[in-house]
């Protein structure tokens, strides 16, 4: 029997490979260099290739491994997305990790081990591949939140994300069997062949749910969202920053393929339609009014990133060309926006203490005015406020559901940003008009003898990663159209 | 030849022990088993479908392997991570691990 030797096309694939390339070398390079943060800046220049490379490619559709990955404008830009969010996290942590004593090497590699992973959810084409990504990523996110070991939060925050992100996977798995099952293939536009051929199984229906079910673990969608907010406080907050929108963005991406590409064109097309919309207004409204108590600036964000799960879930549910493009957008106004959030809680920790509480964030005007004039850019564009990037992101979500006549789910949107402003301004209050706080040590925190917040020392990369956040929030919230039109440029492949 | 749908019950039977597995253990180390549990009924799923459905392409026995090796894999770390929560708190109990409540 001659064997077949099987046409890998592996440019198609290069920006994942380069980024897992520029992981390796971290690793190897670990062993020498005695500055970790040399490897920080190494691994930022695997990032900047890869993304450089990525936008060389163009949206030109190639298949590749047999079909089940895809380099299409879809994955690329998805790969934008989560590179410049992997580039602003290693800034994050380069000063981050110094400051708590946890430079080392292996966290570099494992934010680009991640990265990859997220490439390689967006480009798969095959639920082996979209799973393959889901685990890549996630193996390497489990041990980036417990990466602060000697904090008993990291360790929990760790051990909650292992054991409901593994719980998940196995959802995920027996859908994607139940699919295959019924389908004879596990390659999407297969299924998709085949499911628009007028046949329909009530087992691919079952599969469909428990695919939907996996990634809404992933994507902290309602009701599966219970670990988000406990593992976004106690993981490392330059890891927090990483996979809020990380882990989200893949989540999306595969979802979204797989919706389309798969079982887009079928006899379940409405059902996953009002199943993301049922599920978009319930995200939405619980993590809006759930965020709204926290006195933790993390937990708070680890609320409103539910929140935002269920805005983009409002562009899942259009179900059209539009929709998809809004998703696209919001993801990238998301991953600046909500990166340089995290940058500026990370840069207010001080060396060895957590100082997330609404309370630490109190006169920060006075005390650091850069750093408040970012947040409050952040919370501003978070809330969705013209002329800021979020703002466009809900704008072309929103118009989805509207065009695809779904008024009422972008009417449940718009109250909800309205009810979000309550947080995010409750933030920008304290920034402005408290004075600063005595200091009280809290939670986790060890003893110290520190009376006033010393002012905060902004290192040079942490600085790097929230001036250029800022700017991006704003830039692209005057100018929205160059985003947009390369957004409309690249489809499904 | 026994029937397909035997085999789908027993996955199914096998899947909601470890999904009870893992909603009714305290302890970490028997949630990961849960786990596994589930996993393995997805693999009894897998390789049932190949040989009854798609018997001359291999995609659900490929399937399997990826998904065992994966298991593997996510065990180490999982294990790893239950000890490193151990080594700071003396306990696998996972309700005991709750610094963080809303």
């Amino acid at each position: 029997m001659p064997i077949e030797i099987p046409t890998l096309n592996f440019i198609a694939l290069a920006p994942p490979l380069i980024v897992i390339g520029t992981a390796l070398l971290v690793l190897l390079f670990d062993l020498a260099v005695t500055d970790k943060r040399v490897l920080g800046y190494l691994g930022l220049v695997g990032v900047v290739i890869a993304a450089g490379v990525s936008i060389a490619m163009g949206p030109r559709p190639a298949t590749t491994f047999q079909a089940m990955a895809i380099s299409d404008g879809y994955a690329l830009f998805f790969n934008l997305v989560f590179l410049a969010t992997a580039g602003l996290s290693i800034l994050i942590a380069i000063d981050y990790l110094e400051r708590h004593d946890l430079q080392r090497g292996e966290y570099y590699a494992l934010l680009l081990f991640s990265a990859s992973g997220m490439m390689l959810m967006a480009a798969a084409t095959d639920l082996i591949v979209v799973f393959l990504g889901l685990e890549i990523m996630s193996v390497a996110l489990y041990i980036l939140a417990g990466f602060n070991w000697r904090q008993l939060a990291s360790a929990e925050a760790a051990m909650k994300y292992f054991i409901l992100g593994a719980f998940a996977s196995a959802f995920f798995l027996y859908g994607a069997a139940l699919t295959y099952g019924a389908t004879g293939t596990t390659n999407l536009n297969q299924i998709g062949l085949w499911l628009s051929g007028g046949n329909s199984d009530p087992m691919a229906l079952v599969g469909l749910g428990l695919l939907l079910a996996g990634f809404a673990f992933k994507v902290a969608a309602v009701p599966f969202q219970w670990w988000t907010p406990d593992v976004y406080q106690g993981a490392p907050t330059s890891v927090t920053a990483f996979m809020s929108v990380g882990a989200k963005g893949a989540g999306f991406a595969a979802l979204i393929r797989v919706l389309r590409s798969g079982f887009g064109d079928s006899a379940y097309s409405a059902d996953w339609a009002l199943a993301a919309a049922v599920l978009a207004v319930l995200t939405m409204t619980f993590g809006n009014l759930a965020a709204l108590p926290q006195k933790d600036v993390k937990r708070m964000l680890g609320y409103s990133s539910i929140a935002h799960a269920g805005y983009i879930l409002v562009g899942v549910a259009a179900a059209s060309e539009s929709g998809v493009r809004g998703v696209l957008f919001y993801l990238l106004a998301y991953a600046f926006m909500n990166v340089g959030a995290f940058a500026v809680a990370s840069a207010l920790e001080r060396r060895g203490e957590f100082s997330t509480t609404q309370r630490d964030y109190a006169g920060l005007s006075q005390r650091e005015p850069l750093l408040a004039v970012a947040m409050t850019v952040f919370m501003l564009s978070l809330t969705g406020m013209p002329p800021l990037v979020g703002f466009w992101g809900k704008l072309f979500v929103f118009r989805a559901a509207v065009e695809a006549g779904m008024s009422w789910l972008a009417i449940v949107g718009v109250i909800n940003s309205a009810v979000s402003a309550f947080y995010y301004l409750g933030v920008v209050v304290q920034m402005y008009m408290r004075a600063p706080a005595e200091y009280s040590p809290r939670l986790v925190g060890e003893e110290s003898d520190a009376k006033k917040p010393a002012a905060v020392n902004l290192e040079v990369a942490i600085g790097t990663a929230v001036l250029l956040a800022m700017l991006l929030t704003v830039v692209l919230g005057l100018w929205p159209g160059p985003v947009a039109s390369l957004v409309t440029m690249m489809p499904l492949g | 030849m026994i029937p397909l749908h035997w085999w789908l019950i027993v996955a199914a039977a096998l899947f909601c022990i470890g999904l009870y597995g893992v909603l009714s253990r305290k302890n970490a180390i028997g949630v990961l088993m849960g786990i596994e549990l589930m996993l393995n009924a997805v693999n009894v799923n897998l390789v049932a479908f190949w040989r009854y459905i798609t018997p001359q392409v291999l995609t659900g026995q490929i399937f399997a392997i990826f998904v065992i090796t994966v298991a593997a894999a996510e065990a180490a770390v999982g294990l790893a991570i239950i000890i490193a929560a151990y080594r700071r708190r003396d306990t696998v109990i996972v309700d005991e691990l709750d610094i963080m409540r809303w």
